[in-house]
């Protein structure tokens, strides 16, 4: 049975908004809170490229941009239709929302793998 | 406490007007009655055209489900004495077309109800008669398909709490989505129809997955939770629903996976 | 709109009801649920930062300075408060919503709401955690 592609959507939505759930919030404490207002010391250049270059952590912010991303995706998507009333445009939203999704994975991806 | 309240009522005649009005009437406050009672006060003593639909006033036939100050409820187990300054606003249940004054059509709602087939499905039945000569030596279990079925406790906990519910449709009046896509099949359909899924003598959970899995089905839900919030049942559809997101979301990627394996 | 009786050729015209684009504002409850469905704008708003993030520190100790300082500019700070908030208020409603979708059964059993959603939280106190060590470590 291959309904059509929201079930694999959906798992897109339900892993990203997981993903986000458990991780956002402190990364989001960290980099647009903690760090710039001084309350902890931000790590050195040289420790940030070091961990951001072990295969692990390329694998890991990967997930944490990609998936989040997808889920915004469909999410979002669903939110025009229902709150905006703009389900006449779905093709648009549709481009605009999971192409939206994957241009961020793609920049993710290509950004994690030419890491210097 | 005050000797009486005010309830607004819509009253929507079609031979005379083409849009629905408001009336105003003045019922004695009792403490011990609900809103079905004042209702029926003013049909009885004060407007006889005053048309509603209830039944058994206490709450399980599902007839008098109404918006009461602009949330879905049974009426008959909806107490005056929660709204003790009134005004109490009485309209008919949101969504649904309005036939007259506070009686709306249901027609869509049962059309798509028989739709996920909400009744025990069998490849094969086989006769009572059958039954008493079925059973397994020393074991006194009868076997299963020889008309008569056993079900532990545990088996009937698995769907009970979906077979609570009582068509009273207040979650459709809850739901936005069903608002704004006409076409959903709804929290209780989806609800019953899980209630059938869960069943361990039904055999039709795959059908009744490709049936819900369309455009108008499961994934029209985005979970927004308010038909759990006012089912008088406690079947929580909204978790229903999402498990059979679930299912779904499993069984599509086993038949994508395994093709084999899905029955 | 006719202003005299109405009536179809089978039975009196039903009135239907039109449902007001802004039908999530008629109640509160209603505009929870889109609150919490913008949450994702603030998740789709971090990811971009992240990226950026990246991009910096790819770039060079200067271009790392220079996005570090550039996220002390008020107007920065401001955004990022206000995503972190809605980004919160996402992992509080997924985790309290989590049990809808999952039933685990132990023998026989059904784990009940409460106990998947502490759980939850207790994960997301340990992940949290790590990911501060994990950082702080430099």
């Amino acid at each position: 049975m291959r309904r059509g592609l929201t079930p694999l959507l959906w798992t897109l939505f339900s892993a990203g908004g997981t993903l986000a759930a458990f991780l956002y919030p402190i990364h989001l404490f960290l980099t647009g809170l903690a760090f710039p207002l001084g309350w902890l010391e931000p790590p050195s250049h040289e420790f940030a490229l070091s961990l951001l270059r072990h295969p692990l952590t390329r694998v890991y912010f990967f997930g944490l941009i990609s998936l989040p991303l997808f889920h915004w995706a469909h999410r979002f998507r669903y939110t025009l239709y229902d709150g905006l009333m703009l389900k006449h445009l779905t093709i648009p939203i549709v481009i605009f929302c999971y192409g939206g999704a994957l241009v961020g994975s793609l920049a993710a991806a290509y950004l994690l793998w030419t890491l210097p | 406490m005050p000797e009486t309240v005010q309830l607004t009522v819509t009253r929507y005649r079609p031979e005379q007007e083409s849009a629905p009005t408001v009336q105003t009437y003045e019922v004695p406050y009792r403490k011990d009655w609900v809103v079905l009672d004042a209702l029926n006060y003013i049909k009885d003593r004060l407007d006889g055209t005053l048309t509603y639909r209830w039944s058994c006033r206490m709450g399980v036939c599902g007839s008098c489900g109404m918006m009461v100050n602009g949330e879905a409820k049974l009426t008959c187990a909806t107490f005056l004495s929660h709204y003790q300054r009134g005004p109490i606003r009485v309209e008919p249940l949101t969504y649904f077309p309005i036939i007259r004054d506070l009686v709306v059509d249901i027609t869509d709602f049962l059309h798509k109800l028989k739709q996920v087939k909400p009744w025990i499905v069998r490849r094969e039945e086989k006769p009572l008669a059958e039954g008493l000569s079925s059973v397994r030596p020393g074991s006194g279990q009868a076997l299963l398909g020889t008309g008569e079925y056993r079900q532990t406790p545990e088996q009937l906990e698995l769907y009970k709490q979906f077979s609570m519910c009582i068509n009273c449709m207040l979650c459709y009046a809850a739901c936005p989505v069903y608002g704004l896509e006409p076409s959903f099949l709804g929290p209780a359909v989806l609800a019953l129809a899980q209630r059938y899924n869960h069943d361990s003598r039904d055999q039709a959970a795959t059908e009744r997955l490709e049936r819900c899995s369309e455009h108008d089905g499961i994934w029209q839900c985005t979970f927004v939770g308010e038909c759990s919030k006012a089912c008088p049942k406690n079947v929580d559809p909204a978790g229903a629903i999402q498990q059979f997101k679930l299912a779904g979301t499993l069984h599509w990627f086993q038949s994508l996976l395994l093709p084999w394996g899905t029955k | 709109m006719t202003t005299g009786p109405a009536y179809t050729s089978h039975h009196p015209r039903w009135y239907r009801r039109r449902v007001s684009v802004w039908w999530w504002l008629e109640s509160w409850r209603y505009a929870k649920f889109v609150l919490r469905e913008l949450t994702s704008l603030a998740v789709a708003f971090f990811a971009v930062l992240a990226l950026f993030k990246i991009r910096a520190i790819a770039a060079g100790p200067e271009a790392y300075a220079r996005f570090l300082e550039r996220l002390q500019n008020p107007v920065f700070l401001l955004l990022n408060g206000v995503a972190f908030l809605f980004v919160l208020y996402h992992a509080i409603t997924w985790f309290n919503l989590a049990p809808k979708a999952m039933t685990i059964r132990v023998r026989g059993v059904r784990v009940p709401d409460w106990a998947i959603q502490a759980g939850n939280y207790l994960a997301w106190l340990v992940v949290s955690a790590m990911a501060v060590w994990v950082l702080r470590r430099g």
